[in-house]
């Protein structure tokens, strides 16, 4: 089962032949991922690895090989446009990898993807991984293992991190979903827990958090009264200073909101175990599945 | 991004925000040039650094406030001459201060009201907001903690943009007359239209005032700039003054690197931003204090991590450096190999070298330590996350 993507997806590539889209594509191929077909303009009829039809549009690339699901590549300049073709092409999930488009961009995206069916992941995100089975983003797969920890995180060295630290310690994961450093963002902590919440292969949940916006504090609340299933968490960037971009667009404290002790305690008072060093994210939630 | 009060103005008036008359100078004499052409027995001159709390700031040559009202323009001439070249100390500037090199000219209005208004874009709604207030002039943190009913917030459509009637709505309810809602209306409007073209986060007019005279102006006004749309922006890139920066974060942005500086003694050296940032979090949980936040990225190469050790090494607070890199795409032996040549480029150009601890994990990580391990260069491993933060701050404590 686990959530978003499995063995049956069907993925495009949007700017496959870039570096790093053609690298990223590869990996994912070489994990077990099906690539079915890639998408730079004016280098449709191309051959990617001499097995990927490479197509001129999206929606082209949808009609000729039913793909369900797309990673975006395609450079920040360019990636709100990729995204809008990829949701009016129909393509169910949408991963945008790129990292720096403008958040003018990005509101404008979301504003028209009001009212659609599709998903959007990302941006400025690793992607989303179902352990074994499929690997959309650049994260690496081997760290990974099938199992039944959910993993949700803003940054994608903290989800490394907690990833290995659960596989080190013999727990594998369902789903492991990258939900980006941006203001604006496709999918947020609240929309990726509740998938996790209905999926019956998820026994519990790593939501890893950090300062700007309220976020955590809205999945928080949503768990408080919804959520059956054990749930740990962490918030980086206690030590940040105020006013201050943390290397993510929208990791910043402005005007005393978005705090990483407010996020904690709101975790806390919804009855949500918080980690209290980035080190034991995995021995926080595996307490809590003994009991 | 952060741009001067003057650059601000200039920046106001190409949209047709109305603000007060008149002009930047960058010597006394263009000061009493611009004063005369004003024309008014009302003047004030601003230093211009980036800094808050000007009016109360000091010289270090002794003048008190960084903001002076006079009658003539040879008043305004003397009152650049004393601010130009000088540093100014403001609470925001730190003991160091900042130096003066442009002062603002300007007509000194009589204020009848002050307001507050402001446009960002709110995450809640991802769209934007407008947030307004009768309560100017102050700061709109203490707004919201004392009478947070005297906030007004009006959310905007990200695709119809801001509509007339809501210029008109907020003019109401922000208590214009009649007669100047035209004024308000029109401010309001040129202003929402600067925010979108400018690809702005945030713009703060504070105070927005109404005259004597029944005029409606932009008295100061700050600005936030999306770093992700300075593409599309070379002339608002063209406003960045680096004099007003932290020259290691100077530094770090000509390497790539994205680094903070901060008050402590133990240097982070991180890949991602998340990770960055928790690693400063857990050498405070063990007792210590980072001195930085810096993330070399994803796909970090030898010759930045070199440089991101100078950069290091190079603020004199640093005591000891904590290298934490869990490898994805980037592999273990490049980063082993990019600390090898920076410590080794150290030696040789005698820089001084503190103890370094470093943890490697992920992508080819026992080929990393082994490099690291028979390098003969001094180098703490440590087993894990916490590991490494427990000795890093235990060497600062011996």
């Amino acid at each position: 089962m686990a959530i978003l993507v499995d063995k049956n997806t069907r993925l495009l590539v949007q700017g496959i032949t870039g570096k790093a889209g053609a690298f990223h594509a590869k990996a994912c191929m070489e994990y077990g991922t099906n690539v079915v077909a890639g998408v730079t303009p004016a280098r449709g009829g191309e051959k990617f690895e001499n097995k990927v039809p490479v197509f001129d549009t999206v929606d082209e690339a949808r009609r000729e090989t039913g793909c369900n699901a797309t990673m975006i590549f395609v450079p920040a300049e360019f990636a709100a446009d990729s995204i809008l073709e990829a949701v009016d092409a129909g393509i169910e999930l949408v991963v945008c990898i790129t990292e720096g488009i403008p958040v003018i961009d990005m509101m404008r995206v979301k504003a028209a993807m009001v009212g659609k069916s599709n998903r959007l992941i990302g941006p400025n995100c690793p992607g989303i991984i179902t352990p074994g089975q499929c690997k959309i983003g650049i994260m690496p797969g081997y760290i990974h293992k099938p199992g039944n920890i959910g993993v949700i995180s803003r940054s994608g060295t903290l989800t490394y991190e907690a990833v290995w630290q659960l596989t080190m310690r013999g727990y594998g994961q369902s789903t492991c979903i990258g939900i980006g450093g941006d203001p604006i963002n496709g999918t947020s902590h609240l929309d990726a827990l509740k998938y996790f919440n209905d999926d019956p292969d998820t026994e519990a949940v790593i939501l890893i958090g950090e300062i700007g916006g309220s976020a955590e504090e809205e999945a928080a609340a949503w768990a408080k009264e919804h959520c059956k299933k054990p749930l740990a968490a962490f918030i980086a960037g206690t030590t940040a200073p105020p006013g201050r971009r943390m290397g993510h667009a929208g990791a910043i404290v402005s005007g005393g909101k978005g705090t990483a002790s407010g996020k904690i305690e709101a975790l806390k008072s919804a009855g949500i175990a918080v980690a209290d060093t980035p080190a034991s994210m995995a021995e926080t939630l595996i307490a809590l599945l003994g009991k | 991004m952060n741009i001067h009060e003057y650059q601000a103005k200039e920046l106001l008036e190409k949209f047709g925000v109305a603000v007060p008359r008149g002009s930047s100078a960058a010597t006394a004499e263009e000061a009493e040039r611009i004063a005369r052409s004003l024309g008014t027995n009302n003047l004030v001159v601003k230093a211009q650094i980036h800094a808050g709390g000007r009016g109360k700031g000091t010289f270090k040559s002794g003048l008190k406030g960084g903001v002076q009202l006079c009658k003539t323009a040879s008043q305004a001439r003397d009152y650049a001459k004393q601010m130009l070249g000088q540093t100014l100390v403001t609470h925001q500037t730190g003991p160091e201060g900042k130096t003066v090199h442009k002062v603002l000219i300007a007509e000194s209005v009589e204020i009848k009201r002050e307001l507050y208004f402001a446009i960002l874009i709110d995450r809640a709604i991802s769209a934007p907001l407008i947030v307004a207030s009768t309560e100017g002039g102050v700061e709109i943190e203490t707004v919201a903690e004392k009478s947070p009913e005297k906030i007004i917030r009006e959310p905007i459509d990200p695709a119809l943009g801001l509509q007339p009637y809501q210029t008109r709505k907020l003019a109401k309810r922000l208590g214009f007359a009649s007669g100047e809602m035209r004024a308000a209306c029109k401010l309001f409007t040129a202003l929402y239209k600067l925010f979108i073209a400018c690809d702005c986060s945030m713009v703060e007019v504070n105070p927005l005032v109404v005259t004597a005279g029944g005029d409606v102006l932009a008295l100061d006004a700050k600005f936030n700039f999306d770093d992700n749309a300075l593409f599309r922006h070379p002339e608002i890139l063209s406003l960045r003054d680096v004099a007003e920066e932290d020259p290691r974060e100077v530094e770090a942005s000509k390497h790539n690197l994205n680094y903070i500086g901060l008050d402590g003694n133990i240097a982070c050296l991180v890949n991602g931003a998340g990770l960055a940032m928790a690693t400063m979090d857990i050498v405070k949980h063990y007792g210590g204090e980072p001195a930085n936040f810096l993330d070399v990225g994803g796909g970090a190469t030898e010759q930045q991590v070199t440089e991101a050790f100078k950069i290091l090494i190079a603020d004199p607070k640093v005591k000891a450096i904590l290298v934490n890199i869990f490898g994805g795409i980037m592999k273990c032996d490049v980063i082993a190999q990019g600390i090898i040549n920076a410590v080794r480029f150290l030696e040789k150009n005698e820089e001084r070298m503190v103890p370094l601890v470093v943890r490697l994990e992920g992508t080819n990580v026992k080929l990393g330590r082994k490099m690291l391990s028979e390098s003969g260069l001094q180098i703490i491993a440590a087993e894990n996350f916490s590991d490494a933060a427990e000795k890093v701050v235990k060497i600062i404590e011996a």
